[in-house]
């Protein structure tokens, strides 16, 4: 049976993919964000997880205003990142599992979640740069993917309850999947942060350390905001707490916090980083 | 009861929902389209020719001449697709922070160290 065996939160921001490119990562600036990743690289190789399923966020690559999903997968044999427009490197193709893709999509339709399946999906910084966080020099070719997409771009957007629901369903999709897979779980974006209007540059540490604190045992206690709440507390950014929810939800086991770092700013967030397992 | 049925303004933020998108359709299609460097080739080659193709308004036309970041956003332009507009332009997202605030780059990324005392 496959099998989820933890969770991690990470940001995705463009930012971290321009560092890593520069190979500035030891530099005053980027150090206290990068030596966050250690302790989770550590994990990874001793864990040997053969899944990633990745929660983020389509920032204008794949999906235009045209047709915006609330939810959307994918179930492609490869995922491919293409040109953004402003510079941020691509990465190698990712692999993913189409026979796990459609099993997860067959059980959440099953499950009352009417999902977007995608047999194509182009990759953003929201994918590709927690790729590049987790395996470094994009070491990541022994590593199957399956991209999950939240709208976070415009309202109306899911709430947290929602997202959170949405991964418990793919949590137990997952663990009625009939192969001895061992998954890990990204939840990515975030945390506090605006970058339009007036209010640009917001951060609520505070929030965002409340937040971290309540993931690992009370992620309850985080469903009863709207996504206007966050947009009011976490800035218009913030709302990507969800997919940090969403991986959540996917942990239905005893949850243990086995690392975390927060770091302020890097660019113009707060970054969180953190590592649940899950038995 | 949708969140959005709650019209009390959020200080220094525009929601971009079903009103914002449809405002801003064509000027955000024109931003998306910069995904590509063809495209980026051809409106730096002629911006307003460009923006015509998409039929923007002339309050949007301007808004681009002028780099006026809010100017955009209050016609329903989207940060995620004014970034590709504005990164074309060599502006990352404090630059445009900065832009958006009145303050100096320095001034904003001040703000943000700020943020973690
Ligand atoms: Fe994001």
């Amino acid at each position: 049976m496959a099998k989820i065996i933890g969770g991690i939160g990470s940001s995705h921001i463009p930012a971290i993919g321009m560092a890593i490119a520069r190979k500035i990562q030891k530099t005053p600036y980027w150090k206290s964000f990068f030596d966050g990743f250690p302790p989770i690289h550590e994990w990874l190789a001793s864990e040997q997880p053969d899944i990633a399923i990745v929660f983020y966020n389509d920032h204008g690559l794949e999906f235009f205003l045209d047709k915006k999903p609330t939810f959307a997968i994918g179930a492609a044999a490869e995922y491919i990142s293409y040109d953004e427009g402003w510079g941020i490197d691509t990465i190698p193709p990712v692999i993913g599992d189409e026979d796990l893709s459609w099993h997860i999509c067959n059980e959440l339709v099953e499950d009352e979640f009417d999902i977007t399946i995608c047999q194509e999906l182009g990759i953003d910084h929201g994918l590709t740069v927690p790729m590049q966080l987790m395996w470094p020099g994009n070491t990541y070719g022994h590593m199957k993917v399956i991209p999950v997409v939240i709208n976070c771009e415009q309202h109306p957007m899911p709430s947290p309850k929602r997202c959170f629901d949405l991964g418990r369903s793919i949590g137990k999709a997952v663990e009625s999947y009939q192969k001895d897979l061992k998954v890990v779980v990204l939840g990515t974006g975030g945390l506090s942060h605006q970058l339009d209007g007036q209010r640009a540059g917001l951060i609520n540490k505070e929030f965002d350390l409340m937040c971290m604190d309540k993931l690992v045992n009370q992620p309850q206690a985080l469903l009863e905001y709207s996504i206007r709440d966050l947009t009011e507390i976490a800035g218009a950014q913030g709302v990507e707490l969800n997919m940090w929810l969403a991986m959540r939800g996917t942990l239905t086991g005893q949850v243990t916090e086995l690392h975390r770092n927060y770091h302020i700013p890097i660019s113009n967030t707060g970054a969180g980083t953190m590592l649940l397992s899950n038995v | 009861m949708s969140y959005l049925d709650d019209k009390t303004p959020i200080p220094g933020t525009i929601m971009f929902d079903g009103t914002m998108s449809r405002k801003g359709y064509g000027l955000n299609k024109m931003c998306y389209s910069l995904n590509d460097q063809a495209a980026r080739d051809e409106f730096a080659s002629d911006e307003m020719a460009y923006c015509e193709k998409y039929g923007l308004t002339s309050g949007q036309k301007t808004a681009i001449k002028d780099r006026d970041i809010i100017g955009l956003l209050e016609q329903g332009g989207s940060i995620y697709f004014l970034a590709k507009f504005a990164g074309g332009l060599g502006l990352n997202m404090q630059d445009i922070g900065a832009l958006q605030t009145g303050l100096s780059l320095e001034e904003f990324k001040e703000k943000l160290v700020r943020a973690g005392d």
